[in-house]
């Protein structure tokens, strides 16, 4: 099964070297499409977004389960990040900027009037695609969200709930020797898995991940990937990436998205072994993007 | 006249570029050429340019004082005796009467017959010197021209020779700035030297009593010279504290509202107009203190200090009554006033160098907009932001004419704010200004003053660099 589903990858021009090397030292986490998907966990409906007068999204309606991680993959400029965005109100952020549609998590629309952005973004984490630590120690850095929510009010709290992250995230042994010496100091591998760690000090149920390899080498994304498998069991994971195999191997579900339409989605061994649409047979085959 | 000669000099170097120019199509007929025309005319130019401007500046850097030799040497007896000054100053009116106007002195010194005589050697000298140094400048061109053009040949490379004259221009106009400075500060030094030998340094450094009036007849009393900058230093430091004070919260915050806060449109107009306020001459600002804001302190504090006469707080009732409009207070709170566009445009650079992702990673935690700023934003930006606040001082530190307009002129060493203070600049000002004695340490005590001044800024400058730029190196 798992030779199947990474076929059309290998056989794509978008698997480079560097890709090659990925899937050769890949620990065998593999997409388990068989396991059962968590109940539904945020399902959009009908979003669309606007940069001022721009329509970036067109009527996105898709259901994410929880439990399970999810891949948003398509050419470049075709919405991903716009999507990975309004699941955590960051659009709000920028200026300009207009959503419409609903958006419901546990079946709660996150842009209703009642429903704070901070409180939501502190379920709602999110890892970005260049690593942003803080430029402070790798234990302020984890301990930042915690502090914020005020989440620990002992040192003792918060010295276990930074431990029992930095373990999360496989990052503990590597950093419980020199936990106050700053996080800008680690290697890029290492500050995107401790980000990974900032953002599940805060006990989130969703983890929103940009593109988190692509400034990685092939054996820090390996090690990404296999912490995210780790985390699917906890959490509702949604990650953008450019990389097929890197969909292949750690999602069961794929969505594909066009120009702002999302094209095709489903089961991530459907998509790539039997995509139903024309355009995402071309895509995932590197016929064009 | 000398515009003759440089009309002609500018003559030459258009024909030489154009003769350079049309010699190297035609020698090069044929052949294939390493350089283009254009740098074989430019070449050219320079060889005939350069040595006769080169030419020019010696010779009036050195007339005058052959000018000097010259009169010296041909003087008449009656003349030539005089003491020196007297000497020079006869020389002064001869060159004014050679040049058909009227003598500034009344001569009534048996040499004054030879005044007129001396004017038309004076005007002769003159002349002569003049054509000398654009006939020398003249001969230099041609003599340059003769030499480049028999050089001008096909695998002449013109190319790189023009280039390295354009790097001695440039390298030229640098050493210009360079050279400036280290004479300043040669004068500076050396002049400072003298003062110290006259008042040992330590008094200077560590004296508490500054009074710089000499007598300059001995029946004159009550200025006998203490030369302690001890007060001038406190009264510096003060206003530059009161300045920072009122500077450093209002510029960073608005830095902070301007970069993290207002919409596009605020920020087209807030920005240019912060900018515009950095560019009033502070000469304004030294009157706005004096006439607008000392006058209002002054009631102010005379309104409280009435109220509180009679009551247990008398005494600080009649102290505050008595405050005069110039204090340390109105200067330095106007010079803030002046910094905050400073240190708000600077500031605002830094906040608006730290990476969006930074925001973005903290609001993806939760974070509100001023919980972000405060602990991720100004840390950040923290080493730039105290670069931003020493430049701030050191300009405090340097500034004059708020001071001297709002802050009086007595040295007192005190830290109260409602004192007249005066600063080390202000002290420069006035002991240079007016009647002076050159060797005197009166005045010489400026230099001291200046050179202590230049060290200190000097240092804060190379401090707040390092930070700033060590600071930019951290996020590239
Ligand atoms: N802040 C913004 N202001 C205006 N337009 C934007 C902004 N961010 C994105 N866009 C536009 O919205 C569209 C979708 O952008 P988005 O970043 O979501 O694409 P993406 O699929 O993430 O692309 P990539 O794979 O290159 O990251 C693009 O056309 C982009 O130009
Ligand atoms: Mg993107």
């Amino acid at each position: 099964m798992k030779s199947r589903i990474f076929r059309a990858p290998e056989g794509s021009s978008t698997g480079g070297a560097s890709e090659a090397a990925t899937l050769s030292t890949a620990p065998a986490v593999g997409a388990h499409a068989s396991a059962p998907l968590g109940p539904i966990k945020i399902a959009a409906r009908d979003v669309s977004v606007f940069y001022g007068e721009k329509q970036a999204l067109f009527d996105v309606s898709l259901e994410i389960p929880d439990k399970t991680v999810t891949a948003l993959i398509g050419p470049s400029g075709c919405g991903k990040s716009t999507f990975l965005r309004t699941m955590n109100r960051m659009n709000d952020t920028i200026p300009g900027t207009r959503v419409t549609g609903r958006i419901e998590m546990d079946g709660e629309d996150i842009n209703d009037r009642k429903i704070d952005p901070v409180l939501l973004r502190a379920q709602v984490g999110m890892v970005f695609q260049k690593p942003n630590p803080f430029p402070k120690s790798i234990y302020e850095n984890v301990a930042y969200g915690p502090k914020i929510h005020g989440l620990a009010s002992t040192k003792g709290e918060m010295d276990e709930i930074v431990q029992k992250s930095l373990k999360r995230a496989g990052l503990w042994d590597e950093v419980a020797d020199r936990l106050h010496s700053p996080g800008t100091g680690l290697s890029g591998g290492q500050q995107q898995r401790l980000v990974i760690a900032r953002a599940i000090a805060v006990e989130p149920e969703v983890i929103l991940m940009d593109e988190p390899c692509s400034a990685l080498d092939p054996i820090a994304t390996a090690k990404i990937e296999e912490l995210i498998d780790e985390l699917r069991e906890r959490y509702c994971i949604v990650i953008v990436t450019h990389s097929m195999a890197q969909a292949a191997r750690v999602s069961q579900r794929t969505a594909f998205f066009h120009m702002g339409k999302l094209v095709e989605t489903g089961d991530t061994e459907e998509i790539f072994t039997n995509p139903r649409e024309r355009r995402t047979l071309d895509y995932i085959t590197g016929r064009f993007g | 006249m000398i515009w003759i000669f440089l009309l002609l000099l500018i003559a030459f170097a258009v024909l030489a570029y154009v003769a350079g120019r049309a010699l190297a199509v035609r020698r090069s007929r044929g052949a294939k050429s390493h350089s283009r025309p254009g740098q074989h005319g430019l070449y050219a130019l320079s060889w005939v340019g350069a040595p006769a401007l080169a030419m020019l500046i010696a010779a009036s850097v050195f007339s005058t004082s052959i000018e000097q030799q010259m009169m010296r040497a041909g003087a008449p007896d009656s003349v030539a005796q005089l003491e020196p000054f007297r000497r020079e100053a006869f020389f002064a009116d001869a060159r004014l009467v050679g040049a058909g106007q009227e003598a500034r002195q009344i001569w009534p010194a048996p040499y004054a017959e030879d005044l007129p005589a001396e004017g038309r050697r004076a005007h002769r000298i003159a002349a002569t010197l003049n054509w000398g140094g654009g006939v020398a400048a003249l001969i230099a061109a041609v003599l340059g021209g003769l030499f480049v053009f028999t050089r001008i040949r096909p695998d002449l490379r013109a190319r790189n020779k023009v280039e390295g004259w354009i790097t001695g221009v440039l390298f030229a106009c640098s050493a210009v700035a360079v050279l400036t400075t280290l004479g300043i500060i040669f004068s500076l030094v050396i002049d400072s030297l003298r003062f110290f030998s006259m008042v040992p340094i330590t008094e200077f450094l560590f004296g508490t009593k500054w009074s710089p009036q000499i007598a300059i007849r001995a029946d004159q009393v009550g200025s006998s010279g203490a030369f302690g900058a001890v007060p001038l230093f406190a009264g510096t430091f003060l206003i530059m504290a009161i300045a920072m004070a009122v500077a450093a919260p209002i510029g960073l915050f608005s830095a902070v509202y301007l970069s993290e806060y207002s919409g596009k449109k605020t920020r087209a107009m807030v920005k240019p107009a912060l900018e515009v306020l950095a560019g009033v001459p502070t000469v304004v600002y030294g009157f706005f203190a004096a006439l607008t804001v000392g006058p209002a302190l002054r009631v102010f504090f005379n309104g409280i200090g009435d109220m509180l006469i009679g009551g247990p707080l008398n005494g600080l009732g009649i102290y505050l009554s008595l405050v005069q409009n110039q204090m340390a207070l109105v200067a330095g709170a106007v010079m803030g006033i002046m910094l905050i566009p400073f240190v708000s445009s600077l500031s605002d650079d830094i906040l608006n160098a730290v990476p969006q992702s930074l925001r973005d990673g903290s609001y993806a935690m939760g974070a509100t907009k001023s919980e972000t700023i405060k602990k991720v934003l100004l840390p950040a930006a923290l080493p730039g932001v105290a670069g931003a606040l020493l430049l701030a001082v050191s300009r405090a530190i340097g500034e004059t004419m708020i001071v001297t307009m709002a802050a009086g002129l007595a040295a007192k060493l005190t830290l109260n704010p409602l004192e007249t203070v005066t600063t080390v600049t202000v002290q420069i000002v006035t002991l240079l200004t007016g009647d002076q004695e050159f060797n005197s340490p009166k005045t010489l005590a400026a230099f001291g003053l200046g050179l202590t001044l230049f060290v200190v800024t000097l240092l804060l400058n190379i401090v707040a660099m390092r930070i700033v730029q060590a600071y930019r190196e951290q996020y590239d």
